[in-house]
């Protein structure tokens, strides 16, 4: 059991919960190495993937996770909803609050909206990606990551490197890393910091060159280049220049440190295509998390009080 | 028809008035002010404890008539002003369509006479459509009754547009009212820019969006001697730059209202919730304190209420989808009562200085002043009333107030609009 039914944001996980998830998830990767991936715990119950805004990786690996604990998993999608014939938020969720679902993800391209679903629906709501605000589950496989490979959480420095102003899964991931002990940096131009990094309880910089010897893990966000208006610096050339992970920057770091990214990647841009696929570039690794992790949260919330013996 | 007011506390600055005393209306007039009068026969209003100031304006109201009627209309939103106490709003031109040409503001006008529970002054745009590309046909609003020309809900983004504006206006005599908000710096902005757009991932708003505005419009006032009321006025640096304008002479006026003064941004939390979205959005406690210390020092003239009444579907949306506003006609007074006259920070005195004659005189609206012979437009308050604000509790067509749930102290209990009663023992009567 988690201390609340739903995760909508960081805030609504204590460390001990965060523990707990971790753990689980370790008993149900185990699972997922096994030819026959499928558990019975959750059969019957009915778990939907909302996604009001494109998705697949995301939305692949809590339906995958859904599968394979035999949850009847449901895709309730942007251009097969409702929701593009005008019918509101609160709408869509009365309707899918009167077929009588367990657990709702819910992605949407604004803030707040998991939010909105809890006022609406008697289930547990996961946050699979709200407007810029958070995207905790990201963060949970993120963290459960970068403990299977470095083996603890705590004091680790992990630099977040990119657009912080608009990235949910730094919006998530630092409270994430504070809670577990870690320290993380935010590193990126002013032009894509948001407007008091202060108040998120991260370190802040400009240079990444002058960080990188410090870092156990430097975390690549996506560069969003289908942004149309104005972009905050003056070519993705130049912002390589200055941001990018490349072999040159991955031989400045420390020798266990580690190269991630929530994917999907510009090669070439925020990430070179030769450290994308060396050995200490965890991206599949985080991937893999994903389904563990999401069975985990899926289970926790749904399922076995006590029981704890997922596996 | 004698109507005679007893034994209340009337207080009018204007005048140099703040004395027990009763007041004798006929035909719509204050006939007799002194102690211990009589009428013959009439009608004998007790108002011992009750406070009596010269009728509220308040000069920055949305009706939504013509084009939202579903959200308010004259009839509605002038009887949600004297439910609030007052007796004059002005009606911004934002409708659907704009108030752009003299018949709009006739329509208008004439729907306040025939409508209306207190009086109306419409407002009329500033360019066409409120596109900031063209002026909008100002000579004749003006001559059908425009008190003032606003393109409010939207700064007017060019400097020289707003310049060529602010030229023409003052061959009229009437303020240009500027909404200031540099669309460029702005952007999708819904909430203040800084600790609570970082916290809740939402695009800030930042205060310079609002502040180069200001500067610009102050800038071009002295360039072109027009004058110039600033319109919902939220942040310190704004009130700085007000101060150094009028300390230059310069015919500036501004405005607060009152949900800059009593709400600041770390009112919005992770419940998103969208009644506290307005634009300007809410700012930071130092901004605040530092609209009340203009207030207090004069910089800032008046309060007015912004009340902008939206639908209960449009407001249930997602945060950055729902509109933008909160309604306030109903609520301002008790808010300052609540926050300000209760507390000692301030004196009935003030109340009618920023709640009537400053407001008044901002847009140049007919003066209202209790004295013989003056039209008795009045506004008598009950300082102990209690006020729960609930939804069923609004006269207004719309319920998104952002001050939901709160409990206030003291209310208009009567308005009295050319001697007769639009509200009457805290009812609207007409």
């Amino acid at each position: 059991m988690l201390s609340s039914r739903h995760i909508l944001g960081m805030d609504d996980l204590s460390t001990e919960d965060i523990t707990r998830i971790l753990d689980t998830a370790e008993s149900f990767a185990a699972v997922n190495e096994r030819r026959i991936k499928k558990l019975p715990t959750l059969r019957g119950l009915t778990v939907v993937n909302l996604f009001l805004e494109p998705s697949t990786r995301t939305r692949t690996s809590f339906e995958i996770a859904a599968k394979r604990l035999s949850a009847d998993g449901i895709n309730f999608t942007a251009s097969a909803s409702a929701t593009v014939k005008g019918e509101s938020l609160r709408d869509t969720a009365a309707t899918l609050a009167a077929m009588s679902c367990d657990l709702v993800i819910i992605r949407h391209k604004y803030a707040g909206a998991p939010r909105m679903l809890t006022e609406m629906m008697d289930c547990s709501i996961v946050n699979g990606g709200d407007g810029i605000h958070q995207h905790p589950t990201q963060a949970l496989l993120d963290l459960y990551t970068m403990k299977q490979r470095l083996g603890h959480l705590e004091g680790l420095r992990v630099g977040i490197v990119g657009d912080i102003a608009h990235s949910r899964v730094a919006g998530s991931l630092i409270p994430a890393l504070l809670k577990v002990g870690a320290i993380p940096v935010v590193i990126a131009p002013p032009t894509l910091l948001p407007a008091r990094p202060d108040v998120l309880g991260a370190e802040v910089s400009w240079d990444l060159d002058e960080v990188l010897p410090t870092l156990d893990v430097a975390y690549m966000l996506r560069i969003q280049m289908e942004r149309a208006d104005g972009m905050p610096f003056p070519s993705l050339r130049e912002y390589a220049r200055f941001y990018g992970m490349n072999s040159a920057r991955l031989a400045a770091m420390k020798p266990s440190a580690i190269v991630m990214h929530p994917g999907p990647m510009n090669r070439g841009v925020e990430i070179s295509a030769d450290v994308a696929d060396s050995d200490r570039s965890l991206v599949l690794e985080q991937v893999e998390s994903g389904v563990a992790v999401r069975m985990a949260v899926m289970y926790l919330l749904l399922g076995g009080a006590d029981s704890g013996a997922a596996a | 028809m004698a109507l005679l007011l007893k034994n209340a506390r009337v207080v009018d600055p204007a005048v140099g008035l703040d004395a027990v005393c009763d007041i004798v209306i006929r035909d719509g007039l204050i006939a007799e002010i002194g102690t211990d009068l009589r009428i013959a026969k009439g009608e004998t209003v007790e108002c011992a404890e009750k406070v009596v100031l010269p009728g509220l304006a308040d000069i920055h109201t949305h009706l939504r008539e013509p084009g939202r009627e579903d959200e308010e209309s004259v009839h509605t939103g002038t009887r949600a002003a004297a439910h609030g106490g007052y007796t004059a709003i002005c009606a911004m031109p934002n409708t659907e369509p704009v108030a752009d040409e003299g018949s709009s503001v006739r329509f208008l006008r004439e729907r306040g006479e025939a409508e209306g529970a207190v009086r109306v002054y419409p407002l009329g745009a500033i360019t066409a459509k409120q596109e900031g590309r063209a002026l909008a046909e100002i000579g004749d609003m003006v001559a059908e009754g425009a008190v003032a020309l606003s393109d409010d809900g939207h700064g007017v983004q060019s400097a020289g547009m707003m310049r060529l504006a602010m030229d023409y206006v003052k061959r009229f005599g009437v303020p240009v009212v500027s909404h200031c908000e540099d669309e460029a710096l702005v952007g999708k902005g819904v909430v203040n820019e800084g600790v609570v757009s970082t916290r809740l991932g939402l695009s800030g708003w930042p205060a310079a969006g609002e502040e180069v505005q200001v500067a610009r419009d102050i800038r071009l006032c002295e360039l072109t001697g027009c004058r110039l009321h600033l319109a919902h006025l939220s942040t310190a640096g704004s009130v700085e730059l007000v101060r150094r304008a009028k300390a230059a002479g310069l015919p500036v006026t501004c405005e607060v209202t009152p949900h800059h003064l009593f709400l600041t941004e770390d009112d919005l939390t992770e419940s998103y919730d969208t009644n506290l979205k307005m634009n300007p959005p809410l700012r930071t406690a130092e901004d605040a304190a530092a609209l009340l210390a203009g207030l207090l020092d004069g910089t800032v003239d008046c309060i007015a209420t912004d009340h902008a009444p939206h639908a209960p579907h449009e407001k249930a949306l997602e945060f950055e989808l729902a509109p933008f506003g909160t309604t306030g006609l109903e609520t301002a007074l008790s808010l300052v009562i609540t926050h300000l006259v209760a507390t000692k920070k301030a004196d009935w005195a003030q109340v009618a200085q920023w709640m009537s004659i400053g407001p008044r005189a901002a847009l140049a609206l007919p003066v209202v002043r209790i004295e013989v012979g003056a039209l008795a437009d009045l506004t008598i308050v009950d300082p102990e009333a209690k006020v729960e604000v609930g939804a069923e509790w609004f006269v207004s067509k719309s319920r998104n107030s952002a001050f939901l749930g709160q409990k206030l102290l003291g209310k208009a209990s009567d308005v009295l609009v050319g001697g007769y009663f639009a509200l009457r023992n805290g009812k609207v009567v007409v």
